[in-house]
């Protein structure tokens, strides 16, 4: 990326003027070696986002921010629906709420290590995971309806997990103001046989160790201690969501022009909060807010079943589970003013700080836990909301480690044999049905999560609480 | 990203930070359909793994031929995720902006193909349908996988 663009507005915090169309100036935080090495699509994709209607203080991109489709992955706006603000299908993604969830376990790593192959295939053969994969729980109509209207409270009342869990879930685990009913025949179909399965790509099960600590009486809070395992899941709303992101996407990107809307960037397809496709869409798409909520939940239960398989009174509670592929109504203070606002974080998480509203209580003095998935060989983080965030970023702050190459080139420099090897010398155990799919997901292939979160922290985003290492890692 | 054609090959895989581009190039839309769907198959699994044992009819139409190709490959992504399919032949017939085809495919084998990724959507970025220089059609855009 060419820093000529860009005032440097802070030590980690990098902005491009508002000039031509845009609305808002644009805002990257970053350090001077993660912000040279970005595409310079960020910026043209950051600075796009800035000229839409309706946003309000600035568009901004996350640290480990990479070019995208319309707003980059690790992008932040918010839309004021008083101000003629939008709201986005390209500006949520088509995996509509991925996420990211971290279970606290009663068992030390050396429980794990003392049967870890044996775990890992059980694992393995009780997540599906990759393409063609098939859930075994099949829901007709009505059933459909009640989980995209339910989220993980609909999961918990059929069985899948317990009531303690929904607390630990964003919106209690029922996004309300979901429309099942407006979601087409086609999202549902593409849903039929999903529920309960992994995905692809960079989703995955990891079960990890607890490696080091950065804040004692945070990490105390979150139940996390030294070298306890910890189980992680990351994927999203399935074949459901990724089918209202192709339908919103294309409706939204057709009607623009006569919401006299000129897009900079057709993957920007928007529409007025306020207008029929505008309130279609949220309804919609919080209906796949639930359908991942509830997915993620039905994980939950089956990992909890193969542990119990392998150790006597096993307790994976759910620390927190937060989305990083949203639009959520939120209020937050502009120029000294409470404003209700759509906030778009596609490919960004949800950063509350100490004493928000809709933490739990036992959460509420350290602030929302703040997962960061890694990639898969290297490590991952739990961070807690930093009050800052707020007036930061709208209370936003990373979700990865972001790509650092292609999967074209990663798929050239690795293999899927030569990575397995490796990590199995590393003590990490990776169950894949794809051997390519390993070579592109290799450890190298991402930027420094380290480096990442290390910026997120000192930039006023989130707090260092944990760092998690790989021992187990499902991948579809 | 590169986007000049495919070098003399029917189609191309070209790179994307996250994601995969998909590249058709033929003598008329429809073969650049045609090809930029096999890219999609070979971006999951080699397309000498996909035997083209069943057929599937599909027809879309939209409003311009970019449009009508983004949303021919989520036709097409929406068979296979249906379907739990994968295909390796693909018939089109373009008119105006519809398309009528045929897909020729197989039930996905998660041992024999071990499929790479899922693609979930083709998206509008990089978007580009075009006659080109040399007077072939060209069919590209970022599938989000």
């Amino acid at each position: 990326m060419d820093l000529g663009q860009f005032d440097r507005i802070g030590p980690y915090q990098w902005q491009i003027p508002q000039s031509g169309g845009m609305r808002v100036p644009a805002q990257i935080f970053a350090d001077e070696t993660l912000l040279r090495d970005m595409d310079d699509k960020v910026g043209e994709q950051i600075r796009n986002v800035a000229c839409l209607p309706g946003i309000v203080t600035a568009a901004y991109a996350m640290p480990d921010a990479h070019w995208g489709y319309g707003f980059p992955i690790g992008g932040v706006a918010a839309f004021d629906p008083e101000q003629g603000g939008v709201v986005s299908a390209g500006g949520v993604g088509f995996d509509i709420s991925c996420g990211v969830r971290l279970h606290v376990t009663n068992l030390a790593a050396a429980d794990i290590r003392a049967v870890q192959d044996k775990l890992a295939h059980e694992l393995s053969r009780a997540i599906p995971a990759g393409m063609g994969s098939r859930g075994s729980i099949r829901l007709n109509d009505a059933e459909m309806a009640d989980m995209l209207a339910g989220g993980a409270a609909w999961a918990v009342a059929q069985g899948y997990g317990r009531t303690a869990d929904l607390a630990r879930i964003e919106e209690q685990g029922k996004m309300a103001g979901a429309t099942p009913e407006a979601v087409s025949a086609k999202a549902i179909n593409r849903q039929r046989e999903e529920m309960g399965t992994l995905g692809s790509g960079n989703h995955y099960l990891e079960v990890q160790r607890v490696d080091q600590l950065f804040d004692d009486a945070a990490a105390r809070a979150y139940g996390l201690a030294p070298d306890q395992a910890v189980v992680m899941i990351h994927c999203g709303s399935r074949g459901l969501g990724h089918q209202i992101g192709t339908e919103y996407l294309r409706e939204m990107a057709i009607a623009a022009p006569g919401h006299g809307i000129d897009l900079p960037d057709r993957e920007l397809a928007c529409a007025p909060i306020t207008s029929e496709l505008g309130q279609r869409y949220l309804g919609v798409m919080r209906a796949a807010i639930n359908c991942a909520f509830a997915n993620r939940q039905i994980l939950t239960h089956l990992v909890r079943g193969v542990f119990d398989r392998f150790f006597d009174a096993a307790t994976l509670d759910l620390l927190y589970d937060v989305s990083h592929n949203t639009c959520k109504e939120e209020r937050h203070a502009v120029d000294g003013v409470s404003r209700r606002l759509f906030v778009h974080r596609k490919g960004a998480t949800r950063a509350y700080g100490p004493n928000a509203a809709g933490l739990p209580e036992a959460l509420s003095a350290t602030g929302q836990p703040v997962l960061i998935g890694g990639s898969m060989g290297t490590e991952s983080w739990v961070l807690a909301g930093d009050a800052r965030s707020e007036a930061a970023a709208l209370s936003s702050a990373c979700h990865g480690a972001g790509r650092a190459m292609s999967r074209h080139q990663a798929a050239k420099l690795w293999t899927g044999s030569g990575v397995t090897s490796e990590l199995a010398a590393l003590g990490i155990t990776v169950k894949s049905p794809s051997k390519r799919g390993i070579a592109e997901e290799a450890p190298g292939a991402y930027k420094s999560v380290a480096r990442v979160v290390e910026v997120a922290e000192q930039a006023g985003l989130a707090r260092r609480v944990a760092r998690l290492k790989p021992m187990i890692c499902i991948k579809g | 990203m590169a986007s000049h054609g495919c070098d003399g090959k029917d189609w191309a895989l070209y790179p994307h930070d996250a994601d995969i581009g998909v590249r058709g190039c033929g003598d008329d839309p429809a073969e650049a359909f045609a090809n930029a769907a096999r890219a999609l198959t070979s971006a999951i699994t080699p397309l000498s793994n996909v035997a083209a044992r069943e057929a599937v009819q599909l027809a879309c139409s939209a409003p311009d031929l970019d449009v009508l190709f983004v949303d021919w490959l989520n036709a097409v992504i929406y068979e296979m995720s249906i379907r739990k399919m994968l295909f390796a032949g693909f018939e089109i017939s373009i008119e105006d902006t519809a398309l009528r085809a045929t897909l020729r495919g197989e039930t996905v084998d998660i041992d024999r193909h071990a499929p790479n990724v899922e693609p979930k959507g083709a998206t509008f970025t990089g978007l580009r349908v075009a006659k080109g220089p040399d007077g072939r059609w060209v069919a590209e855009c970022i599938v989000d996988v």
